[in-house]
């Protein structure tokens, strides 16, 4: 059996590696030069929090999560379980409130609590949520993990391939009765008129003053934050939701509200570097859920929204099963999306 | 029937269509609430001109009217230009006008708003203004040519409900002919039934809706109450008294002591 993803994002590489992994000859056609060349998840978070996403997100968003938490810490050994911190200033409180109410599996810390976690938030906060069992990944270790996973499978990702070369790789695999994986963000809107952009703001900061295990996500009413620990002193701050397709560069408000959260939750990052300033537009249908749609010999893989590396892993394994012919998965099959809701 | 400008209205609810959990949901929001017309933000949901198209599509397919919002600009010049771009994406001359004078409470200026309105009003604008209820800035908006008036009832986003009822209240009688929507700081169903009854036209709810466990249920909700509030109104509630009157007349009451 054959099959050609298109796209070098996490979504694509995640349906190479799940089949190459269950023997099906793969090829992977990516448009950009190198590694999250045009790619958002380039500039994700990289948090596998299915938990906390509850908070907006639904249901089958935290259950097909879940997986993640497996998946990834086979596939690419940084991959880090050291849970997350949920924080509010005093005077969000009710923030906090509001988030314990819409998520599960998390429980209070006081203010003991969490120095002893955290010892650099010690006494700058009085309660936090702790998500014990949740993770988080550096998003481009984890992708050059899955190429390399690829490359030892006899399945090097072929970048630099526009759209000639990937409407001749399909006909040659068509030609062979294979399928195509369209994993390609955004950029499949020529097939899927519904999918739209939802543009992402981040930075990239470097403090060796203080010292952040796991993801803090701090809530506001207006400008609610995470930062993601990177390692090596370095933290991503992000990111911002804004309905638009253009990956234009980060507005001057933006970068206040970025900096100003992470400042606020702890004063040392006024001495950060900033050594990066990134941004990316995520793939989004209408209800914000992903979809494994089936059109003609062609497998979508898309709308990803915010959940790229958290909901990658299920999608591959749901994707690999429909190329296969090995099963139906009806909560994110189905088109229509309050069923899918529901599932 | 209300009448906005020169448009009449079933549904005195107006809905914001900012922070749902998704597009989805904002739909059936829209639904569940039966309102008439939705409020789009541009500069706080978009990156700019043209940037926004696939949600600014799914605005248009709500089957409301749209009433594009000046919401996030501080200047009479960004509000202006933000109107402008409102006007021109969606086909409308109506904005809702917000000119915010401080980021903590949002509390809007009043000056740059009658600056706007003034703009506004004179370049074609039908002109929504998200105000106080001070009476003498809402006399100085008429006299700029709006003819509609959106007092806040508490800061946006406080779900505080009717902060003021003595200012509000003036307002009500000081303006009985001008339509009056009270717009921000509603939080549960009770605050917009409150305004209703107290005889304003209509309210305008975003955040107690949008940040609902379930958005639709919510909208739902509201629908209720704010139909409840004005066939309170129409129907003349009593006025409150200082000493229990019953409600059974206790003359003539056989004597069983």
């Amino acid at each position: 059996m054959r099959a050609i993803v298109l796209g070098a994002g996490v979504a694509g590489l995640a349906c190479a590696v799940e089949l190459a992994e269950r023997g099906v000859v793969v090829q992977v056609l990516e448009r950009g030069e190198r590694l999250g060349a045009g790619c958002c998840s380039w500039f994700a978070g990289g948090m596998l929090a299915p938990w906390c996403e509850r908070e907006s997100a639904e249901p089958v968003v935290a259950t097909l999560g879940a997986e993640s938490l497996a998946w990834w810490p086979a596939k690419f050994p940084g991959t880090l379980l050291k849970g997350s911190l949920v924080v509010a200033h005093g005077r969000d409180a009710g923030e906090l409130r509001q988030f314990a109410r819409r998520t599960e599996r998390y429980e209070w810390l006081d203010a003991q609590g969490i120095g002893a976690l955290e010892p650099d938030l010690a006494g700058r906060f009085s309660q936090a949520l702790y998500f014990r069992e949740e993770g988080h990944l550096d998003p481009r270790a984890a992708l050059a993990a899955l190429a390399a996973r690829l490359a030892a499978l006899g399945a090097p990702v072929r970048f630099g391939a526009g759209a000639q070369a990937s409407r001749e790789a399909l006909l040659a695999a068509q030609a062979a009765g294979g399928t195509l994986i369209d994993c390609r963000g955004l950029e499949a809107r020529d097939a899927l008129a519904d999918l739209r952009g939802v543009k992402g703001e981040m930075l990239v900061v470097k403090l060796p003053d203080i010292r952040l295990s796991r993801p803090v996500r701090v809530l506001h009413p207006r400008v609610p934050v995470y930062i993601v620990p990177r390692g090596d002193g370095h933290y991503m701050i992000g990111a911002t939701m804004i309905e638009s397709d253009q990956p234009t560069r980060i507005t001057a408000r933006s970068m206040l509200e970025l900096l100003g959260a992470a400042y606020a939750l702890h004063p040392a990052f006024g001495e950060a570097e900033i050594v990066e300033i990134g941004t990316g537009v995520r793939p989004a249908f209408p209800d914000n859920l992903p979809q494994v749609r089936r059109v003609g010999g062609t497998v979508h893989v898309n709308g990803l929204y915010r959940h790229g590396f958290l909901l990658a892993p299920a999608l591959a394994r749901q994707a690999a099963d429909e190329v296969l012919g090995a099963g139906h998965s009806p909560e994110v099959m189905h088109a229509d999306s309050r069923q899918r809701r529901l599932a | 029937m209300l009448r906005l400008y020169d448009t009449e209205l079933r549904s005195r609810l107006l809905l914001g269509t900012a922070r749902y959990p998704s597009p989805s949901i904002l739909t059936e929001a829209v639904k569940a609430s039966g309102t008439q017309i939705v409020t789009v933000s541009l500069r706080r949901e978009s990156g700019g001109e043209r940037a926004g198209q696939g949600f600014w599509s799914i605005i248009r397919d709500l089957g409301a009217h749209v009433l594009p919002n000046t919401a996030g600009c501080h200047s009479v010049k960004e509000a202006v230009t933000t109107a402008h771009m409102g006007r021109e994406v969606f086909g409308t001359s109506w904005v809702k006008l917000e000119v915010i004078g401080e980021d903590e409470t949002l509390q809007p200026d009043v000056f740059g708003l009658v600056e706007a309105a003034r703009i506004l009003c004179k370049d074609g604008f039908e002109v929504f203004p998200y105000t106080t209820e001070d009476l003498i800035v809402a006399e100085r908006l008429l006299e700029a040519g709006c003819r509609v008036l959106m007092p806040w009832g508490s800061p946006i986003g406080s779900g505080r409900g009717l902060n003021n009822l003595f200012g509000l209240k003036a307002l009500r009688a000081r303006f009985p002919e001008v339509p009056l929507v009270v717009d921000a700081g509603i939080g549960i169903p009770s605050h917009a039934a409150q305004a209703l009854e107290l005889g304003f036209d209509a309210v305008l709810i975003n955040t107690a809706v949008s940040q609902a466990r379930d958005p639709a249920g919510m909208a739902g909700a509201f629908a209720q109450a704010v139909a409840a509030g004005r066939a309170a109104y129409e129907a003349g509630p009593m006025e409150p008294r200082d000493l229990a009157v019953p409600s059974t007349p206790v003359i003539g009451k056989a004597f069983l002591g």
